[in-house]
């Protein structure tokens, strides 16, 4: 007697997913990471934004090392007294809020104008796509840097920046699926029954383009939280008011070869973990959901 | 086929590398670690302290400066006849790099030159401007006439290079990074220019202020800080300038490496805006904009200076390289009035002082300060934000890159402003930094706060036309104390400026922060 | 082709207008050099009189203006802060970073190429699983945290290498390499090792990847079949195959590397253009800005050309398809 239990797709593709053990270990590293991130208020001894809780008295402290108000500074303190834990959670907060914030609104952005150019056709998709194809050749610091250069610091042109350096990717991805699904015949088919070309394209299109979507936006998100450190790291990124990992590490490399080197290494490290998490997952989820392998979820 | 021609390569590789191998010498050279870019060797086109710093190895100045930045004879000495005219008389037999003499037209030719650079963002035409005729009397006499008494000439000549009228006649900037118009007096001859990298210079055996014990000296540029440690570690270099406060320490108790410390002449301080009634940033507690504005009250900006600890700055965030300070000028300067003290740390009186002033609860304001010019000033401007939070002026920080800081300063963009300025004279800082701005006679151009004080002005201005050294100091004196006393700004501290070396090698440090290869001797 | 060429460079153009256009204004916006450069005892007059020999004082549009007519004769100014042509000052500090990305290159594809190949030969091997492992924390870790370890632990600790800096050059053909000296290999190994880390991480996958879809190709089922020895299938199917898309993705990666010379060149004070850039940044001396700028997206535009016309030529499906429509 043989149980056959319904496969939707969601159970085939964790199934998959979770064949490979180091994934499953970087996704839940990655869920703790984020935990860790939102609820960084809950948890860390600190806010080390909050210029009154500072006291400079505290600076530069061995992990292990007594407060004045009380707590113990577990990864040590930097040179303003903040506790590294906390800037550390803070920090995490920001690269990842920016990183992830810049992915959605730039994967928004190079949907919709990926789905425009695959529809219009003609002169509109090939100038959208010469223009992605010169972003593309170029290297993403360099075109943020001289957008940063140009607008000045702050949060708000970071993620600008990081926006402007994907958007091509997703753009150049979706117009490809786009064009490929256009061309099925279920869609001639749902056109000839008068489906709106919205039905279309939200039904039966976007589905299918998810996939390789997602796999190109985790890569991006890693990418994307490396740039902004880089960034931080040159002078053109977060303000010291709302350091981001990237900024700490900067910071911290002042005193790297005092013997100080937990103000830089342990935000290194925070980044570090983050950025091969991702990377991890993204690896995995392109393996599982390469559409090279057919369309459905293989191995 | 690979590894055959692999093994050629290798082969050819290691017999050109051969060919270009360094000879071993035991010439006695040194390597000095610099911290900032050398963007021209030309001494007149822009006044940038890194570009003084390696051109000063190559050309002397009729005045110079000595470690406590007084004014000593360089290649001249002087006199002042009467009020209006200044005397230089030339050392003789000083040799230009090429071999020529130094002569009293090369000097009037060097005065002149500033004034035909073009495209400078920053020249010395003011450093030469006060000079109205230059008379050549002989050969090694110059007499020099200002138009009104000014006491200041001596500091202004300092910073004034003289280059051999032969050489630099028709020069460009390229002609001098080249070598062929950097001819110099100075100690070293320019061997090569490398921009951005390193400064090549050579012994001029026939230097007027005899002989050095260094046949060639590199000078290579190390911007970032710990860059410049490890390269001091490493024994790439021999000395490094600006010691990064974070490794002082540590390079203290290195048993091959000696500090050589002193009081620079940079002040660090804040300029509170006294000239409107809504500066920017400066607000209630609640973010609503104020009736008036608090920093015009001379209490409420001793209170604010009551409220730093200006102890625990030095020692916390500077790392013990800080001076608490009150004077516009550091204790060596010219000017110095050592009866003016530091503020003594004193929260309660701050928050009384507050209370009598109309403010029993404080106010807020936003300090603005670069993040990448002075030696920790966004962590500085933290501190000092956390001090004035604790007696109820919550304070907000605003760091931005120079790049964007000194223009949008001259705007008047900024309520609280941190500066930090080094100066020969503390009637010049005086002048520039709190006297009541006056475009036409140059008087106030730093002036961000709008500070204004007719008195003030008038001891400036007396000091400034004083021409006898020591009444001028009396009268410059005079005017620290009363701009102390009325707080026109708020001073933070002195910076301490570290030199690092070999313990084989020692440095006479300078309050000036000057670099210099000729200072350094073997122990 | 020559079309297809000819098309390409007038869009070239169409880019580098419109670039310079937005730079230009960006940097105008941002501040006025003058008061970075300026001297401290510099009184207003002086700012002033400074303010206008640099042009900065016309509107915008002129500026713009004479900015275009000079680069049309070919000049495109003079650096603020160093009084030489921004051209010329960009082209004395080119030879160092093409050095340092042609150094990273090497490093990237003499060590990639076969190491990706083994990891494609023995994917569950140990050695296999380390690389891929190795690959993973090449492009994860931040150049610029790489770099100061690689200091730390090269320089300060071992003594081995010297931290900073362009070591001994020499001029071959007018420009100057100091690849080879010795003391110019010792400062050249550990940048280009740094930036080389990220491109040899992703040559190592990309390699492994290829190879492992070669190695489930029919042919080379078919030749094994046949009894060859794998070295010769490896050798005479499998890499011939993977270096097409090997070689493109490295040519273009080129330009990659050039751009991401800037964060290496700043951590070794490595003098190339990079370092330059920023600097420049940082004292807003727009006519090096705008220059650098437009001589990078020539040179990108350049490598790019160059590539689609190899790739062209090299791929015979390309080639084919190309001529029988």
């Amino acid at each position: 007697m043989v149980t056959v239990t319904a496969q939707t797709p969601i159970r085939e593709f964790t199934a998959s997913f979770s064949r490979d053990r180091i994934a499953v270990t970087a996704f839940a590293v990655l869920c703790l990471i984020l935990l860790a991130a939102i609820g960084a208020p809950l948890i860390s001894p600190q806010d080390p934004y909050d210029l009154a809780q500072l006291d400079i008295l505290d600076s530069k402290l061995a992990p292990g090392a007594k407060a004045g108000a009380g707590f113990t500074f577990w990864l040590g303190s930097d040179d303003q007294g903040r506790d590294m834990v906390s800037a550390i959670l803070y920090g995490l907060r920001i690269s990842l809020g920016v990183g992830a914030l810049a992915t959605v609104i730039a994967l928004a952005l190079g949907m919709a104008i990926g789905l425009i150019s695959a529809y219009a056709g003609g002169w509109l998709d090939s100038l959208i796509m010469r223009l992605v194809d010169l972003q593309l050749s170029f290297p993403s610091i360099l075109i943020a840097l001289v957008l940063l250069a140009v607008v000045g610091q702050g949060v708000d042109k970071i993620v600008i920046a990081l926006i402007t350096v994907q958007w091509a990717y997703y753009a150049r991805t979706v117009r490809g699926a786009a064009l490929v699904e256009r061309r099925k015949e279920y869609v001639d088919a749902a056109r000839v029954m008068a489906f709106s070309t919205g039905r279309i394209v939200f039904r039966h299109i976007l589905p299918n383009v998810l996939p390789p979507l997602i796999v190109v936006a985790t890569v991006q998100v890693a990418h994307a939280i490396a740039l902004e450190a880089t960034l931080s790291f040159l002078g053109l990124g977060m303000p010291i008011t709302s350091p981001s990992l990237g900024l700490l590490i900067s910071n911290g490399f002042a005193h790297l070869l005092s013997g100080r080197y937990w103000i830089s290494f342990f935000p290194g490290i925070a980044l570090l973990a983050t950025i091969v998490a991702i990377n991890l997952v993204g690896d995995r989820l392109r393996d599982v959901l390469n559409p090279r392998l057919g369309s459905h979820y293989g191995t | 086929m690979a590894a055959r021609d692999v093994t050629k390569a290798v082969i050819l590789w290691l017999g050109v590398a051969a060919a270009c191998w360094p000879g071993g010498g035991n010439a006695a050279e040194l390597k000095i670690g610099l911290s900032a870019d050398v963007t021209t060797m030309d001494p007149h086109f822009v006044a940038a302290q890194p570009n003084l710093t390696a051109q000063q190895h190559v050309f002397d100045s009729l005045v110079r400066s000595d470690e406590r930045s007084r004014p000593v004879p360089g290649i001249a000495t002087w006199s002042t006849p009467d009020p209006l005219t200044w005397e230089f008389r030339l050392r003789k037999g000083v040799k230009f790099h090429d071999g020529a003499e130094l002569t009293a037209e090369d000097v009037v030719f060097s005065l002149e030159r500033p004034y035909t650079i073009t495209g400078s963002p920053g020249g010395f035409q003011t450093y030469v401007r006060p000079i109205v005729a230059k008379e050549i009397v002989d050969r090694y006499t110059v007499r020099l006439k200002t138009a009104a008494p000014y006491g200041a000439l001596l500091q202004d000549l300092a910073e004034v290079m003289i280059v051999s009228k032969k050489a630099a006649a028709q020069a460009t900037g390229e002609d001098f990074d080249r070598g062929k118009a950097a001819i110099g007096t100075g100690p070293f001859k320019l061997a090569r220019f490398v921009r951005g990298s390193r400064i090549e210079l050579t012994r001029h055996d026939q230097y007027w202020g005899g002989r050095l014990p260094w046949d060639s000296v590199t000078l290579l540029i190390l911007p970032s800080d710990p860059v410049r440690t490890a390269a001091l570690l490493s024994g790439q270099v021999d000395a490094i300038e600006h010691v990064p406060t974070a490794d002082i320490a540590r390079l203290r108790k290195h048993p091959q490496l000696r500090l050589a410390q002193t009081v620079s002449w940079r002040t660090i301080f804040l300029h509170v805006d006294q000239s409107r009634d809504r500066p920017p940033g400066v607000l209630s507690r609640a973010g609503q904009p104020l009736d008036k504005n608090p920093l015009r009250d001379v209490r409420v900006r001793r209170a604010l200076s009551k409220a730093i600890n200006r102890e625990a700055i030095a020692e916390r965030v500077m790392e013990g390289l800080a001076l608490p300070a009150a004077n516009v000028v550091s204790p060596s300067v010219f000017g110095h009035n050592p009866a003016v003290k530091p503020e003594p740390y004193d929260p309660e009186g701050a928050m009384k002082l507050l209370a009598q002033a109309g403010y029993p609860g404080g106010f807020s304001v936003t300090i603005a300060t670069p993040n990448n010019r002075y030696m920790n000033d966004e962590q500085v401007a933290q501190t000092v934000a956390q001090m004035f939070s604790r007696i109820g002026v919550a304070t907000k920080v605003e760091a931005m890159p120079l790049s964007v800081y000194f223009g949008r300063a001259r705007n008047k963009d900024f309520g609280v402003a941190l500066l930090g300025w080094g100066s020969r004279a503390a009637d010049l800082a005086l002048r520039s930094l709190v006297a009541t701005a006056a475009p036409d006679k140059g008087y106030g151009a730093w002036n961000w706060g709008g500070y204004s004080n007719p008195g003030l002005d008038q001891l400036v201005a007396r000091s400034l036309g004083t021409v006898d050294p020591a009444q001028r100091e009396a009268v410059a004196r005079e005017a620290a104390a009363l701009a102390a006393a009325e707080v026109a700004f708020i001073p933070l501290h002195y910076q301490v400026v570290t030199w690092a070396m070999r313990s084989t090698l020692s440095y006479t440090a300078r309050t000036d922060e000057f670099t210099f290869a000729h200072f350094f001797k073997p122990r | 082709m020559l079309a297809f060429a000819i098309r390409r460079l007038l869009q070239s153009i169409a880019v580098l207008f419109v670039m310079s256009a937005l730079v230009f204004v960006g940097v105008y916006a941002i501040g006025n050099p003058v008061d970075i450069l300026i001297n401290p005892q510099a009184d207003q007059a002086e700012i002033a009189a400074a303010t206008r020999a640099l042009g900065l004082d016309q509107p915008l549009w002129r500026q713009y203006w004479s900015f275009l007519a000079g680069a049309l004769a070919g000049d495109l100014g003079k650096s603020f802060a160093a009084n030489i042509p921004a051209v010329q000052l960009i082209l004395e500090r080119m030879p160092a970073t093409l050095e340092l990305a042609l150094g990273a290159m090497v490093i990237a594809v003499v060590l990639g190429i076969p190491l990706g190949l083994w990891a494609g030969l023995r994917p569950d091997s140990v050695s296999g699983r380390v690389i891929m492992a190795g690959s993973i924390l090449g492009f994860s870790l931040p150049t610029f945290w790489v770099g100061l370890m690689l200091i730390m632990v090269f320089s300060v600790w071992l003594g081995w290498l010297p931290p900073t800096g362009r070591g001994e050059t020499v001029k071959v053909l007018g420009v100057t390499v100091s690849f080879l000296t010795w003391d110019g290999l010792q400062h050249l190994f550990m940048p280009a090792l740094n930036l080389a880390l990220f491109k040899l991480s992703l040559l190592i996958r990309l390699t492994r990847a290829g190879t492992r879809e070669a190695l489930a190709q029919d042919y080379v089922r078919f030749a094994r079949a046949k009894g060859l020895t794998m070295e010769r299938v490896v050798r005479v199917h499998v890499l011939k195959n993977i270096m097409i898309p090997v070689v493109t993705v490295t040519g273009l990666e080129f330009g990659s590397l050039i751009a991401f010379a800037i964060v290496t060149e700043t951590i070794f004070a490595w003098p190339g253009m990079g370092k330059l850039l920023i600097d420049s940044i940082n004292v807003l001396d727009r006519p090096v800005i705008v220059a650098y700028l437009l001589i990078i997206v020539l040179l990108f535009v350049l490598i790019n050309l160059i590539v689609d016309l190899a790739y062209t030529a090299l791929d015979p499906r390309v080639r084919l398809a190309g001529r029988s429509t």
